[in-house]
């Protein structure tokens, strides 16, 4: 067993740099900022990917040679096995309840801290001809140190208590990176906005783990897990206590959920992921669309057995909540204008995928973990289109200075190789072979017919609608209407853009920019091909891989018609689509709103919570406890306006009183003592 | 020659207490004051070397604890006329009822 020590360097690197960057950023190193941020990066990507090698390939007796050898069954007894690689009590409550702060490696860590350290390193990379001539060019990569150090330690946690803090340091850095155009009001709104609903949800989680460590007495990930999924043990109280006609162990599976819900956006508590696109597009790639939006899905995957072994109430709640959250979020895309906020609902969208996937475990069922490997391995190839799409989003933004569709069109010729890696991440997120997206999304697809078949509808239908949604974009930002000269200063650009000179308008983009593209987008090809049956499943033991034969018919058929829907509406200027949505009438303006979530929101909190809570609440605190002090204030200058004509400064006032005491105290005294 | 009752010295003693009592409440002049406490001080010293010499005639700690009283008598008076010398410096005069200023 080789020495997994170095691993701690991984978060530790970023930490560094943003303990540098923020100290000394701003004042010593400005335009060195972005380099040194990005070293640190690179150097973890590094080291994140010989630890996946030296995980999955060096170090895997069995496993290692059957994906070597490339046979179908990969060898006995073998499998991947959880590896605390560190562990340091930090924190000890009891000897049996601490909070460590420890390291593990399994299959889902290892293969998030690639995914999380590679898409960092691109952001940095593009950041560096993104965020050029920024006035906090410094302070923006300190916060995606902070932000790479937060995420990787996530992943990384090996107790409950330790996710729990990386959980809100990454929503702290996010509410930094959201909020980093801070003299845009709409961007503080953004920034408040996305921190309360995740703070909201936050709670649940928070319960959650108490409630699960009260009953486990442990707050470690390994015992937690295997103390909760043993029938036999004494924490018969979990399942047998009940609140509300539910046991325990689900209410805290529950909560849990509701925290990684927030976190990832599902609906309800959605609201805040299309408004955080007032960041900068590279931490839109970063953060809202490949990685803490995902931590959702990971935190349900990390105690996935305990899910497995509760009530199967709670991943039916899973399961609901993500094909759900796919659905509305793919309905919305279809007619959002702002290209961003199209990503943004397509982010959601497959994040309800994943947890979907995660949702249709069966005990008994033939598919039982295949959801939980179909919905990592989507993770994985997500994080790469996903980003390559936001990042070329980036440099369309870049060079329009204009989130809106409507103000783009014909731009292959002006950007011709963003218009290739953005085909290229279209094509992987619509499911089209060979691109990654369309592995993944078969293994979903076919995970979701064994569970549900309602369920699976609804995938399916959303597959073919994130197509459609997919190529709308596509298709009306590089073809549609014929390119118009860049002119068309909107002064809503995404920051930074107001510095260009005008003779970087003749290139399509830095090569710092560009190089992330090339990279994600061979990613976005390559991915796919990844044998994640084999190294990431749900128990450590490999899976026999299932052919992808007739099911992948229907799919890759819908999501063709798909393609071709929007090839026919929005491939020449016409007027179709505005025909379209008028056909549609209530149901466009329905979508077109957002389904009215965010009004619903607003109702809620400003005429419920503000009059109902927020009204009587002030009430109390201006009459009651105001008065009270008040009371106390008014009471005590009474009193002593009374009584300061004592302190009359005649000196024979004083001399009376002294004689008058002392002789009332000997009258006492006399008194008393005879 | 027959003994003065103790009563008699008691009388002389509470009469001495009092009229040093009228005489701080009356007078506003500092000095006439410190001289009323003077007497104060002694009627209480009369009062000790009285018991003393009356119910234990045989003990010396009444007459000892008036040797102190006159001894920090001394030392209060030093005390009491810096005061008023200061009192003279800031206020021109050594009337108690000029010197009202410390009040509320």
């Amino acid at each position: 067993m080789p020495n997994y020590a170095y691993i701690v360097l991984i978060p530790l690197l970023p930490l560094a740099a943003f303990v540098v960057l923020g100290l000394f950023g701003r004042k010593y190193f400005r335009g060195a900022s972005g380099g040194i941020g990005t070293l640190a990066v690179l150097v973890s990507a590094g080291l994140s990917i010989w630890t996946a090698y030296q995980y999955f390939f060096a170090d895997a007796g069995g496993v290692g040679g059957g994906v070597a050898g490339g046979g179908l069954d990969a060898g006995g007894g073998g499998g991947y096995h959880p590896v605390i690689a560190l562990k340091a009590p930090w924190l000890s409550f009891s000897p049996g309840l601490s909070i460590d702060m420890s390291v593990i490696l399994d299959p889902i860590s290892v293969m998030m801290i690639v995914v999380v350290s590679f898409v960092s390193l691109m952001v940095h990379v593009f950041s560096l001809g993104y965020m050029k001539g920024e006035e906090r060019y410094g302070t923006f990569f300190a916060f995606l140190g902070l932000f790479t150090f937060s995420m990787l330690g996530l992943v990384l946690s090996g107790n409950i208590f330790e996710i729990y803090i990386f959980w809100e340091l990454v929503g702290c850095s996010s509410f930094l990176l959201i909020g980093f155009y801070f003299d845009r009001p709409t961007a503080v709104a953004a920034a408040k906005k996305a921190f309360i609903v995740t703070r909201f949800a936050d709670l649940g989680f928070l319960i959650g783990i108490l409630i699960l460590s009260f009953h486990a007495e442990t707050l470690d990930f390994r015992e937690l897990i295997q103390r909760l999924t043993e029938p036999s043990s004494q924490l018969a109280g979990i399942t047998t206590a009940s609140f509300l006609g539910i046991s325990l162990l689900s209410w805290g599976l529950f909560l849990v959920f509701v925290g990684g819900a927030g976190k990832s956006a599902l609906f309800p508590l959605h609201v805040w992921l299309p408004d955080a696109m007032e960041g900068p597009t590279p931490v839109s790639a970063l953060i809202h669309a490949a990685t803490m939006v995902v931590a959702g899905v990971y935190l349900v995957a990390r105690l996935y057995p305990v899910f497995a072994y509760a009530d199967p109430a709670v991943l039916r709640v899973v399961l609901y909540v993500g094909g759900l959250s796919a659905f509305l979020a793919a309905i919305i895309a279809c007619t959002q204008t702002d290209i961003k906020r199209v990503l943004a609902y397509s982010t959601m969208s497959q994040i309800g995928y994943m947890m979907l996937a995660l949702g249709t475990f069966h005990p008994a069922g033939e598919a039982g973990g295949l959801g939980f490997t179909a919905s990592m391995f989507h993770l994985f190839t997500h994080a790469f289109f996903k980003a390559l799409l936001f990042l070329c989003a980036g440099v369309i933004i870049h060079r329009m200075h204009s989130n809106e569709m409507k103000d783009m069109g014909g731009l292959r010729k002006l950007l011709p190789l963003t218009h290739a890696c953005f085909l290229i991440a279209c094509l992987a997120i619509a499911g089209i072979p060979p691109f990654s997206g369309f592995f993944s999304k078969e293994d979903i697809l076919l995970a979701a017919w064994h569970a549900d078949k309602l369920v699976y509808g609804v995938a399916l239908l959303t597959s073919g609608l994130t197509a459609f949604y997919m190529f709308r974009l596509y298709f009306s930002v590089f073809w549609g209407r014929p390119l118009r000269e860049v002119g068309g200063y909107h002064g809503h650009g995404d920051g930074g853009a107001e510095v260009k000179a005008k003779a970087e308008v003749e290139v399509e983009a830095p090569f710092t920019m560009k190089l992330p593209l090339v990279i994600l987008a061979m990613g976005a090809v390559l991915a796919g091909f990844i044998p994640f049956n084999r190294l990431v499943t749900y128990d450590g033991l490999p899976q026999a891989s299932h052919g992808i034969g007739l099911f992948a018919v229907g799919p890759v058929a819908l999501a063709l018609v798909g393609v071709l829907g929007a090839a026919y509406l929005y491939f020449k200027e016409s007027g179709r689509p505005a025909k379209f949505a008028a056909a549609l009438g209530g149901l466009y303006r329905l979508a077109y709103h957002k389904f009215y979530i965010d009004e619903v929101y607003t109702f809620i909190t400003k005429k419920i919570i503000f009059n109902l809570i927020g009204r009587p609440a002030a009430w109390i605190d201006r009459y009651i406890v105001d008065g009270l002090m008040n009371l106390l204030a008014t009471v005590t200058a009474r009193i002593s306006a009374g009584i300061k004509g004592l302190q009359s400064g005649k000196l024979q006032d004083y001399v009376l009183y002294f004689f008058a005491g002392i002789a009332g105290l000997t009258i006492l005294f006399i008194y008393l003592y005879t | 020659m027959s003994q003065v009752p103790l009563s008699h010295i008691l009388i002389l003693s509470t009469a001495l207490f009092f009229i040093g009592m009228y005489g701080l409440f009356t007078r506003r002049n500092m000095i006439t004051m410190l001289m009323s406490v003077e007497l104060i001080l002694n009627s209480v010293n009369i009062n000790f070397v009285a018991f003393n010499k009356y119910l234990y005639p045989d003990k010396l700690e009444g007459v000892f604890f008036s040797l102190f009283i006159i001894a920090i008598a001394a030392a209060e008076a030093a005390v009491a006329i810096a005061i008023i010398i200061n009192l003279y410096r800031n206020f021109r005069s050594i009337d108690v009822e000029d010197a009202g200023e410390m009040k509320f």
